[in-house]
């Protein structure tokens, strides 16, 4: 029974004991010496695991008496969170090491965040789902005030303490009242219980105050206030990672509640859902147009790809699902490609993170200017970039559900959006040449990915790369 | 008696709470905090909740309160500013908090469980004479949740890291004691006697 159980968490197993190992291993050993050789080593860990993960996992397999569920979904967000803190962590490596901030524990603590994500997507419990939550935020908070002689590392480490506290807490809150009403944490029985047209009141309100717990987690309007400070605040390569793989993992805990516990009550949720994601359409693209801070208007430009992704959770159906998912892996993509060029922009080895600096960078930098133009495309919505498709997604699945005002809205929210997005074009191709230019050059780690990632917006147009198949599987298991 | 008891630590409790929020000594803050939690622990008591009313006791009002105390007096923090704004942002929270007042009145109002409910328990609480509390909740932690409680371990883990690398420092050139090499001296070759005439110096 324990073995079965144990072979189903074995990929979260060897993740955790691996950083362990590795704690261990560095405290004895080299410390911060060995700091670059274990970034490389959680990558590859990471990215072997993901490799594992994607090809030999099968089926639907709930363990710990349906605690822990590994089925199609959750594998797929999985390997989305793996391959992103991997990207991550390898490219921020440079930045870290510049910026002489780079110590063991961060690996460390990344590789144990990664484990609770992982642990998120796949739950099946109420607790679960609070143990996986909590031990990715509590090593979120740590990372983002890894620069403690830096008062705005420090300011933003504990802006995201005390607030994700407090999202924990109504998020508790709200489990309580459901387990109150369904006498079970098993998402399994609360479906059960909460059938269409049934729910009383109590449950609704916890129903309401989980919600917005989530909504805090994937930075939602109206719990969104954290994100332009703390990815202000944070080291760049924290803020590369806040923007990847944890908001994929709150993004697939939020789907896996609402359909996996609450399926059975969709309209209940579903406009509370739609409009959260209205609100943070509009927020995210009318208050980044005043911001000159590239890592704030970068905040402001994921609150805004939340409120997309969740219009296909507000449609509530198989299609809504499959669409949410491809959206979150073509924002991480954009996103890692934006954040390789962030780290890239530096002037005498100090990083910049203004963007009027970028004045007439297409002049000296044509190639990355390029690659970057591509990038801010389609994080626009611009067709025929892969940006486009993923909002056409979301799109396709709300008109099926007759949620066409949501589409309108969206539509004129990602034009609004789009004007932040051009304006850094602008600067960067017919902005004034200032004295202060970028300095030339830069890592050709962050060169590759940035091409890369550009190249997958241009190239993904095709097919998807595929994608579109063992999207619709994972959401074919949530959803039935 | 025990509807008595209910509301007289039900009372104690809120009074607990609201003294901890607006008393003006700290001291006295974390005094009535420790009044709060141990009008809940008899909360806890009157539920049957033994083992968690004690824990209640132990953990909050033996260690955690204590820390406060701790913190509290130590801690050169100038509470009256911090309290300052209070006065201003008090209508808000006031209305703030007589909403959601009245959202959980509404909800425990027409509270209405689930018919599933009852049968739904995963672990229902076994009756005191086949086995205790204490033993029922070791059971059930170490055995059906044992992944839970494993999480957990992980994520105190993650607080330990968290707190050597946010406060330990290696600081450079301070001398540390050293015991072997005080140890190993050798008292012949330590002190040397010098026979220093008067009035001459060395």
């Amino acid at each position: 029974m324990i073995s079965a159980d144990l072979n189903t968490i074995l990929p979260e197993l060897l993740l955790a004991v691996y950083a362990m190992l590795a704690l261990l291993g560095a405290v004895y050993t080299g410390k911060d010496k060995l700091a670059p050789a274990l970034v490389w080593l959680t990558a590859a860990v990471m990215a072997i695991l993901a490799l594992w993960i994607g090809t030999a996992g099968s089926g639907t397999n709930p363990a710990f008496h349906g605690m822990f569920i590994d089925d199609a979904f959750s594998r797929f967000a999985k390997v989305v969170i793996l391959i992103a803190a991997a990207c991550v962590l390898v490219m921020g490596l440079g930045f870290m090491q510049k910026t002489k901030m780079l110590r063991f524990e961060y690996p460390v603590l990344v590789a144990l965040s990664t484990v609770g994500m992982m642990v998120m997507v796949s739950a099946g419990d109420l607790m679960t789902l609070y143990m996986g939550l909590e031990l990715m935020s509590l090593a979120l908070y740590v990372v983002a005030s890894l620069r403690r002689d830096s008062e705005m590392s420090t300011e933003a480490g504990l802006k995201y303490f005390v607030l994700g506290a407090l999202s924990s807490g109504m998020l508790l809150y709200g489990a309580s009242l459901t387990y109150g009403f369904a006498g079970t944490t098993l998402f399994s029985g609360i479906i059960n219980a909460a059938t269409e047209g049934h729910l009383s009141i109590g449950l609704l309100i916890g129903l309401v105050l989980m919600i917005s717990g989530f909504s805090f987690k994937v930075s939602a309007v109206p719990f969104h206030m954290w994100t332009p400070d703390v990815y202000q605040g944070a080291p760049t390569p924290v803020t590369a990672f806040f923007a990847t793989a944890p908001k994929v993992a709150a993004m697939g805990l939020f789907a896996r509640v609402m359909h996996d516990a609450f399926g059975g009550a969709v309209a209940d949720w579903s406009q509370v859902v739609a409009l959260i994601a209205v609100l943070s359409m509009f927020l995210g693209s009318i208050a980044a147009i005043g911001q000159t801070n590239i890592k704030r208007l970068m905040a402001y430009s994921s609150i805004a790809h939340m409120g997309y992704a969740l219009i296909g959770l507000a449609a509530g159906t198989e299609a809504g699902v499959q669409a949410m998912l491809i959206y979150m892996v073509i924002y991480v993509t954009m996103n890692v490609g934006t954040f390789a060029f962030i780290m890239s922009m530096s002037k005498d080895g100090q990083p910049v993170t203004d963007i009027r600096a970028l004045g007439m960078y297409s002049k000296r930098e044509p190639g990355r200017a390029l690659a970057m133009l591509v990038l801010l495309f389609s994080l626009a919505g611009v067709p025929p970039l892969l940006g486009f498709f993923a909002k056409l997604g979301v799109w396709q699945a709300a008109i099926a559900e007759d949620m066409v005002w949501l589409v309108v809205a969206s539509a004129i929210a990602s034009a609004i959006g789009a004007f932040y997005y051009l304006r850094i074009v602008f600067y960067m191709y017919f902005g004034e040449d200032r004295e202060d230019a970028l300095d030339a050059g830069g890592s050709p780690i962050l060169w590759g990915f940035l091409v890369v990632s550009a190249f997958i917006m241009v190239a993904g147009v095709v097919n998807l790369f595929g994608l579109e198949g063992p999207a619709a599987a994972a959401a074919a298991t949530l959803v039935n | 008696m025990t509807v008595f008891a209910f509301y007289l630590f039900s009372l104690c409790a809120i009074v607990g709470g609201l003294f901890t929020v607006i008393a003006r000594n700290p001291v006295h803050s974390v005094l009535w905090l420790i009044l709060a939690f141990l009008s809940a622990a008899g909360l806890f008591v009157l539920l049957g909740a033994e083992f968690v009313a004690m824990l209640l006791v132990i953990v909050y009002v033996g260690a955690v309160a204590v820390l406060f105390l701790f913190v509290v007096m130590m801690l050169d923090v100038d509470f009256a500013e911090l309290r300052a704004g209070m006065a201003k942002y008090m209508p808000l929270a006031l209305l703030i908090g007589i909403v959601i007042l009245m959202q959980l009145g509404m909800a425990f109002g027409g509270w209405q469980a689930s018919e599933l409910a009852s049968s739904q328990l995963s672990a229902p609480t076994p009756a005191p004479e086949e086995m205790q509390n204490t033993v029922a909740l070791g059971v059930l932690l170490y055995d059906r949740y044992f992944l839970l409680f494993q999480l957990a371990g992980l994520i105190l883990l993650v607080a330990m890291i968290g707190a050597i690398v946010l406060t330990l420092r290696h600081r450079t050139n301070v001398k540390r004691q050293n015991v072997l090499a005080q140890m190993w001296r050798d008292p012949a070759k330590a002190m040397e006697l010098k026979d220093v005439k008067p009035g001459q110096g060395l």
